[in-house]
């Protein structure tokens, strides 16, 4: 008995001594073409400077298919290398119960609190003053695409704005196109939502609707204004068939729909299609109205695993993330903005240029997920879904369902 | 241990003759012991994780369980939440329907295939063969043929009826009824096959005294044999009602709970709160509704189906 617990002992110390390579399995939801093609970036990057294999763990669908496969895995016992999620609230949970893996002393050894910009993207991975989770990129929301084709065809100019652009419907549809192309499925209809209130409304009303939860003011006749301008938004998506928000930039693409609302992702796609940023597309961050982004993206979690070689290729892959290179190439071709202030984005297009300026400027704010919870979340995708597929739901009723909502959020 | 109670198992069975008399929990102890696994499981399993799943419907339990109970709350939520609301009058309609639909299309093509037709085995596969495909399969081939740019619309469009419309899966008002069509379409050939095993269980010689007496066959049928096939339908009652519960697949097959909201069911509403929203106490609310909801109409039935033949 004595023998075989020592010769245990052995084989662990040895295992623990020399970093042996280990497969680390990454699960993420990247499945279009410009974000598969990011992603494999990282897995290039990560292959190339450490011994270690990375296993995709791509879960098809969206965010919302994914979320709960990745913690029903980590609630069960059955975690992966690592996982990605958004910054914010959405793994909060998991880490208060001890399942997430405490990164401070990789954060103090790589100096993040110096290197990560803006700083307020360290802040949503920190609990308590650990921090747990590597920012990985900066996505924003609040990007009006236009298709140049499209309004050429419809024998307009680009719009410059929000308003602008709900004038040139009728044109558009006089042309036999469809105006605004919006995917069915609830996360984009939502994330219309939010950017028309930040967009359109003055900073203080966003925050205090979403962080502070002011059911008043969801009430209130500035938050009726959005509910008018997404009962127009309805109307002009309405021949807007598609599922996925691919298929929706696909429209703008082939010129067949004249705008979308969508995030800086979209632009990974245009780049796919060999499409040019001013010349082929336009875009126009706080949907050309204000000078806002929100900065919200995408982050790796590492959930807590006994496996040495695991443990050690986790911080291995901390650190690939977080270096220029890695921070550049993935964002090239994810469209998305770097972490860091400090890398060299000569190969930038017009709109990531737009975007760096407004995160220069320090407008940028802080994005819907990381002031409210998933419930909250699933519960106005409800709301704006139902909007959306019934033309008679007047949109008083919808804002009266919105208030309540936020009175019972946390 | 496992030799030691097969000895004593075999002691059980053969006492010898001046032992006292065996007790009846020492009976048949091989059996019971084989049985202790399925026991623990029932009882830990499902009665335990019911037990555990209603007690949590009564905290604030968020993405993981925590036994902080706020009382009613997440049942007063639920019942405010249209999403339910509209969910529950889904499954109310569909298990209507389905139950009698069911009941009626099996039992009818069971008994036109009994009337010693040619080719008996061949519709029998043909009805039956949809029970072969799940419901995801079977979710996305009746989306397709639904579906007024591909599916049945277009066709007949194409034949010359130019204004033909029908496209159930588009109008929020019937498109549940597109998802009984698929549903019934899956589950009718099941019935049917069971219809049938009852009818060729019917004796000859009732048929031929009904003749006898020149009752119609129809009447026959109604008053005569479906009275004797109780048990058929009793059994094909279970499957159907069962299979309503549950339903889940086909919706998320077929039209994802749209448009909008109108396909919603309750299992798709506590999957949605429970890992999507993260809310475990609202999914546990929403389960044990759906719990609640199946109690009431299971045991008034037991009672009567099984109480009474205990007395009697």
């Amino acid at each position: 008995m004595n023998t075989i617990r020592g010769a245990l002992a052995l084989t662990v110390s040895l295992a623990a001594f020399p970093a042996a390579a280990a497969d680390l399995e990454v699960t993420h939801w990247w499945t279009s073409g410009g974000e598969a093609a990011a992603v494999a970036e990282f897995a290039r990057l990560f292959e190339e400077r450490t011994e270690h294999e990375w296993v995709d763990g791509a879960i098809a669908g969206s965010g919302n298919t994914a979320r709960p496969i990745m913690i029903s895995r980590i609630t069960g016992g059955d975690p992966m290398g690592a996982t990605q999620f958004n910054h914010g609230r959405q793994a909060e949970e998991l880490v208060e119960a001890g399942l997430m893996r405490d990164l401070t002393d990789l954060a103090e050894a790589g100096k993040w609190r110096e290197v990560v910009n803006p700083p307020s993207l360290l802040d949503s991975c920190t609990l308590d003053g650990h921090v747990y989770c590597v920012p990985v990129n900066i996505h924003s929301w609040q990007w009006l695409w236009l298709s140049d084709k499209a309004f050429a065809e419809a024998g307009i100019p680009v719009p410059t704005n929000w308003e602008e652009f709900v004038a040139a419907a009728p044109a558009l549809e006089a042309a036999g196109k469809v105006p605004l192309a919006l995917g069915q499925q609830a996360w984009q209809q939502a994330g219309l939502f939010a950017t028309l209130v930040i967009s359109l409304l003055p900073d203080d009303i966003y925050l205090s609707v979403y962080r502070d939860k002011d059911a008043e003011i969801a009430a209130g006749a500035d938050m009726a204004q959005i509910f008018a301008a997404l009962d127009t938004a309805r109307g002009l998506a309405a021949k807007s068939t598609v599922q996925e928000w691919n298929q929706a930039t696909n429209m703008l693409i082939t010129g067949a729909a004249g705008g979308q609302v969508m995030g800086d992702w979209a632009q990974g796609e245009f780049a796919m299609a060999g499409q040019v940023a001013g010349q082929d597309y336009h875009c126009l961050p706080g949907l050309g109205d204000k000078p806002v982004l929100t900065t919200g993206g995408d982050a790796f979690y590492f959930p807590l695993v006994r496996d040495d070689d695991v443990a050690d290729a986790q911080a291995d892959l901390a650190e690939v993330i977080l270096s220029p290179e890695a921070q550049v190439a993935f964002n090239l071709k994810k469209g998305s903005l770097p972490v860091r202030g400090d890398v060299d984005l000569d190969a930038a297009n017009d709109c990531m240029r737009k975007g760096l300026e407004i995160l220069a400027a320090g407008t940028a704010m802080p994005d819907i997920n990381q002031l409210i919870d998933s419930d909250t979340r699933t519960r106005i995708e409800d709301l704006l879904v139902e909007f959306f597929a019934d033309p008679s739901y007047a949109p008083e009723e919808a804002q009266e369902r919105f208030a309540g909502i936020i009175g019972d959020a946390r | 241990m496992r030799a030691e109670a097969a000895a004593t198992g075999r002691g059980a069975t053969s006492p010898p003759p001046s032992a006292a008399p065996p007790r009846r929990l020492l009976r048949n102890l091989t059996a019971k012991i084989a049985a202790i696994p399925m026991v623990l499981t029932a009882l830990v399993v499902f009665l335990g994780g019911t037990v555990w799943t209603v007690v949590y419907s009564f905290t604030s339990s968020r993405m993981l369980p925590r036994a902080e109970f706020v009382g009613l709350e997440q049942y007063d939520r639920l019942w405010s939440t249209r999403r339910w609301v509209i969910s529950i009058e889904n499954l109310a309609i569909y298990g209507l329907c389905s139950l009698v639909f069911s009941l009626v299309i099996g039992f009818v093509l069971a008994a036109l295939l009994d009337q010693k037709i040619r080719y008996e085995n061949a519709f029998r596969t043909i009805l039956l063969y949809p029970f072969a495909l799940s419901f995801i399969v079977t979710g996305l081939v009746w989306q397709w043929i639904l579906d007024p740019e591909f599916g049945l619309q277009s066709i007949i469009r194409g034949l010359g009826f130019e204004n033909f419309t029908f496209d159930p899966l588009y109008n929020p008002d019937i498109a549940i009824f597109g998802i009984l069509i698929a549903g019934l379409w899956q589950g009718t050939g099941l019935i049917m096959i069971l219809m049938l095993a009852g009818l060729r269980g019917i004796d000859g010689e009732i048929w031929k005294a009904s003749r006898v007496d020149g009752i119609p066959a129809w009447k026959t049928y109604l008053f005569i044999i479906v009275p004797m096939m109780r048990p058929v339908f009793i059994t094909a009652l279970v499957l159907i009602t069962s299979g309503i519960v549950k339903l889940y697949d086909l919706v998320v097959a077929q039209t994802g709970g749209g448009p909008g909201i109108a396909t919603e069911v309750p299992a798709k509403y506590v999957y949605d709160y429970m890992f999507g929203g993260q809310n475990l106490g609202q999914g546990f609310a929403a389960s044990t509704m759906m719990l609640l909801a199946v109690a009431i109409v299971v045991i008034p039935w037991a009672m009567l189906e099984f109480g009474g033949k205990r007395r009697g």
